[in-house]
């Protein structure tokens, strides 16, 4: 009995999230088209609550419920507070965005509140099952989510494609995991990490599984080559779950790897090193040379995320403790630039019409000076330009990479980074060179420009004292990796 | 109060600046340009305020840095915000602010759109580029000199000509792609010594070949910034597209943090290397200085001669450094101070013209001297100067480095010593083809001459250019000790007992 007391509190927040959830969907039914922005509010008070006894519950020693499957240290209670606040903007930035387009219902919030449940489950997963059950219900969410407006045909296209291959994905790392069993004996993390050290085992096998679950992992993090569905479902998706299918679930993919190659398979990481390796390169490669030639912002935006998960991968290939800090500072970085990028291309959308190309941003500066300005922020954050925050993330992880002694890779990965500055400043130029076609005024709710404004000039701010953030990032990994 | 300012003097010369340009921006007024303008200027000119006691206050007989001031920055990296100048930096920050002011005044009616962003670019740039020659932690200079693009990327790509996008895009990748590599050099020191600061690289000592390698990135990033031939092609289409105001920065000030940076990082960090390639450094700065001015020559455009002319100069620079001897160092650090001013003078004067007739063609023009006589007695007084005559600052500069290089070599002076004869000659045919012969066109016959702000700002650069040249003593007073100290840098190998210099 005090067991099943102890498990309930541990999974608290998750039990707030799935209650809420459900009750919104019933609340839904109940509620007059004209008060559904009460069930707005219910999405971001349960964010709240869980935020709250995330918070409040944490310590920073670990501890395991449910039989040893379900872990609560301090990586998940960082990032699941990280998920929290990433989703909060998100329902802030597309409130009006799906209110225009008749999204605005309770599949909407209760999808994404599936969704940053199957997250958390991900981040706290302490055993090979929960961490896939969390996957899957992640990705069935998205998948549902892609669909939602079921008139645009695009986007129904998009889901389409993103369920086959995600599929696919999910498979194949299913098939992994069940190698690794095979030879192990176990789906517990820390078990599998103490069945390899003990013995040999026969390598060929756990290095068949280890290729299906790093496939998988590079698929739902779309590195190359398991990008392709990216692109098409950036830019075929209604922006808001753009938004959401590129920020946050990046954090919980992190925690995947971390538990998965870090915590549970390390005896591996001379093999697992060489893969990321492979994928990062290629990843950098693809997402900046494709990214040039795009019209479509968001799928700018797609191949832009390829080319950070390039970057990410760099900072886990070096396998040390300092990569795994500098791949968690990265990923928290990008996701506020992926947000606040997407925030602004929300933000310039208005009843029937999209502002998803990239010419929809010419001559912003003399529209709105003060969005071309939290733009430019964004793009430069994006390009790694000092002061701002993309330049210190991009700074750890070739740091990291070349302490690991990967000296001609980082120097490739810079002069990747050059080409990857063009595109980046196409956006600006555009902004600030173009004459405006479009001179519709910019309307949005106050709520969102406020939060918007924070959002970037964050980029700005953490990126001239980074000092907290990374504070963060160190607490997190060394207390959890120890 | 006043002490705390002088324990601070470096951050208040970065920072006011800086919040000067917010302060202009925010408080803009799209309707009222003028109050932009004259905050502007008042904001300019508390930074150059700001800026003076660093000379007042200079101790003379110190070669390392002063007004050091720090804290903990980023305690993760060990990264400090360390600031500290010496007797060559304090020379660059006060061109840096006096520049920024010309600059402010030059902009004055001829910028008419989205005047207080324009305004703001310059005086946060004005910031950076002192926290460039100010940072003493590497990546705190890093960030300096890296955000230091995002001002001049919009004034040129804003405020520019036809071809803007080009020239601004260009410029900012080049000067990237150079820097990303600096970037991985500080990187590697930074996990061979476990700290950032610059000093602690001065005393850390390297085998030959991680040397070259070391030097070799920080060429890049600096060799583009000069620019050295052959990556100096991104100049002149920056300069024939950037507004009046950003060609003066760009070549009065941003071609400076190049050259200080060679000073400051790669020759002392790897002086071996640097003896060792210092054969290619020469030769290049020898191609610039006779081959570039053979270029010069045959531009039609004002601006592209003038900015050809400036790569040919800065070539002087690089061969001072380069021949590792007092005189040909304190030639090149006098040579960039001179042509600093020189050079913003004669982009101001094509602003003159330009903002008239609206063409940089020297076809275009042709008597102006009959119209607009005041003008043309400046016109010709900085053409001279910018041609090495003597009793102007750009001769001692010169003179110095020829001197300097006839110690080392006689060929490498009988080389450099060609570049009185081509400067005269591009300058003197672009002077004779504008200003002097008969009125060419009724444009030209309409020209109305300077008016007071011009006239202005044109005789404090030419007291500036003049003052130079006669005395050149306060300037030289200042770097002396720093001279001796760098060279002595410069000369102590690195290597282990046997295998050095």
């Amino acid at each position: 009995m005090e067991n099943i007391r102890y498990d309930l509190i541990t999974a608290l927040p998750e039990i707030i999230i799935v209650s809420m959830a459900m009750f919104i969907l019933l609340a839904d039914l109940f509620l007059k088209p004209a008060n559904r922005i009460a069930i707005y509010v219910l999405a971001q008070l349960s964010l709240l609550g869980a935020a709250y006894f995330t918070f409040s519950t944490h310590v920073p020693s670990v501890s395991y419920a449910f039989t040893g499957t379900f872990v609560d240290d301090a990586m998940s209670d960082v990032l699941k507070l990280m998920i929290y606040l990433g989703t909060s903007l998100i329902f802030v930035y597309s409130r009006q965005y799906i209110q225009d387009r008749n999204m605005f219902r309770g599949e909407f919030y209760a999808l994404a509140l599936f969704s940053v449940l199957g997250m958390m489950i991900m981040v706290s997963g302490q055993s090979l099952l929960t961490l896939y059950v969390g996957l899957e219900l992640l990705s069935l969410s998205l998948y549902a989510l892609v669909a939602l407006d079921r008139d645009n045909a695009k986007a129904t296209e998009a889901a389409m494609k993103y369920f086959v291959l995600g599929a696919l994905a999910s498979g194949m790392l299913l098939y992994g995991m069940s190698m690794i069993y095979g030879m192990t004996g176990s789906l517990n993390i820390a078990e599998i990490n103490t069945a390899l050290m003990a013995g040999p085992k026969i390598h060929s096998v756990l290095i068949l599984g280890l290729v299906f679950i790093v496939s998988g992992l590079a698929f739902k993090l779309g590195a190359v080559p398991f990008q392709m569905w990216v692109p098409d479902v950036y830019e075929g998706s209604p922006t808001a779950v753009t938004m959401l299918i590129s920020s946050v679930p990046k954090l919980a993919a992190f925690a995947f790897v971390i538990r998965i190659l870090v915590l549970a398979l390390p005896s591996l990481a001379v093999d697992w090193q060489q893969m990321l390796m492979i994928m990062a390169v290629l990843s950098i490669i693809i997402g900046n040379i494709t990214a040039i030639a795009q019209t479509n912002l968001k799928r700018m935006l797609a191949y832009s995320t390829i080319s950070h998960v390039g970057f990410l991968l760099y900072g886990l290939m070096s396998a040390t403790i300092n990569g795994f800090i500098f791949a968690m500072f990265y990923v928290v970085s990008y996701v506020l630039m992926a947000l606040a990028g997407f925030g602004i291309i929300l933000l310039l959308s208005r009843k029937g019409f999209e502002a998803d190309k990239l010419d929809d941003l010419k001559g912003l500066n003399q529209r709105s000076p003060w969005h071309a300005f939290l733009m430019l922020i964004v793009m430069f954050s994006m390009a790694g330009v000092p002061p701002t925050l993309g330049f210190y993330a991009k700074f750890s992880v070739l740091q990291a990479a070349l302490a690991a002694g990967f000296l001609w890779l980082v120097v490739f990965a810079v002069l990747m980074a050059v080409i990857g500055a063009f595109y980046y400043l196409r956006v600006i130029k555009l902004m600030y060179f173009d004459e405006p076609v479009d001179h519709h005024p910019i309307e949005a709710p106050m709520d969102m420009r406020i939060v918007l404004g924070f959002n970037a000039l964050a980029l700005l701010v953490v990126g001239i004292m980074p000092e907290k953030l990374m504070e963060i990032c160190i607490y997190t990994i060394t207390s959890s990796l120890s | 109060m006043l002490n705390y300012f002088y324990h601070h003097i470096l951050s208040f010369t970065i920072w006011v600046p800086v919040l000067a340009g917010i302060a202009v921006l925010a408080s803009a007024d799209e309707n009222n340009p003028n109050a932009t303008r004259w905050s502007a200027l008042l904001g300019g000119l508390v930074s150059f305020l700001v800026s003076i006691p660093l000379y007042t206050r200079f101790d003379f007989t110190d070669g390392g840095f002063q007004y050091q001031e720090g804290f903990s920055w980023i305690p993760a990296f060990n990264i400090n915000y360390h600031l500290g100048a010496d007797g060559l930096a304090v020379p660059l920050i006060l061109l840096t602010s006096f520049t920024t002011l010309i600059v402010i005044i030059s902009a004055w009616e001829v910028i008419q759109k989205r005047v207080a962003q324009y305004m703001a670019c310059f005086l946060i740039m004005s910031g950076l580029m002192i926290g460039v020659f100010s940072a003493l932690d590497a990546i705190l200079y890093y960030v300096f000199w890296e955000a230091m693009l995002i001002p001049m990327f919009l004034v040129i790509g804003i405020w520019g000509g036809p071809n803007r996008v080009y020239a601004t895009v260009k410029f900012f990748l080049y000067t990237l792609l150079g820097s990303l590599l600096m970037l991985v050099a500080f990187i590697y020191l930074y996990l061979s010594t476990g700290s950032f600061e610059i000093t602690d690289y001065y005393k850390f000592a390297m085998p030959l070949n991680v040397q070259v390698l070391i030097f070799l990135a920080f060429f890049v990033a600096f060799a583009v910034k000069i620019p050295m031939w052959p990556v100096h092609t991104w100049l002149p289409d920056a300069h024939v597209e950037a507004p009046t105001g950003g060609s003066v920065v760009l070549a009065a000030i941003a071609l400076k943090l190049g050259g200080y940076s060679f000073l400051r990082f790669a020759m002392p960090i790897a002086p071996d290397a640097a003896h060792h390639l210092s054969g290619y450094m020469i030769a290049l700065s020898l191609i610039a200085i006779v081959y570039i001015a053979l270029v010069a020559l045959v531009q039609k455009d004002m601006k592209k001669l003038i900015a050809y002319s400036s790569i040919s100069h800065m070539g002087f620079v690089t061969l001072g450094f380069f021949i590792f001897n007092n005189l040909g160092l304190e030639g090149a650090i006098v040579q960039m101070m001179s042509h600093g001013f020189i050079s913003a003078a004669m982009f101001l004067c094509v602003g003159v013209l330009y903002d008239r007739v609206h063409s940089r063609q020297i076809e275009s023009y042709g008597g102006v001297a009959n119209t607009m006589p005041a003008f043309a007695a400046f016109a010709v007084f900085f053409a001279m100067s910018n041609a090495g005559l003597p009793g102007t600052s750009g001769f001692v500069g010169e003179f110095m480095v020829i001197l300097g290089a006839i110690q080392s070599n006689f060929w490498y002076a009988f080389l450099a010593s060609f570049t009185l004869i081509f400067g005269a000659a591009y300058t003197l045919w672009m002077v004779k083809r504008v200003f002097y012969g008969e009125v060419a066109n009724e444009q030209v016959a309409a020209l109305k001459d300077l008016n007071k702000r011009e006239f202005l700002i044109l005789a404090i650069l030419a007291t500036m250019v003049l003052a130079l040249g006669v005395y050149p003593q306060p300037l030289t007073d200042m770097t002396n000790a720093t001279v001796t100290q760098l060279l002595s840098q410069f000369t102590q190998s690195k290597l282990p007992v046997g295998l050095g210099l």
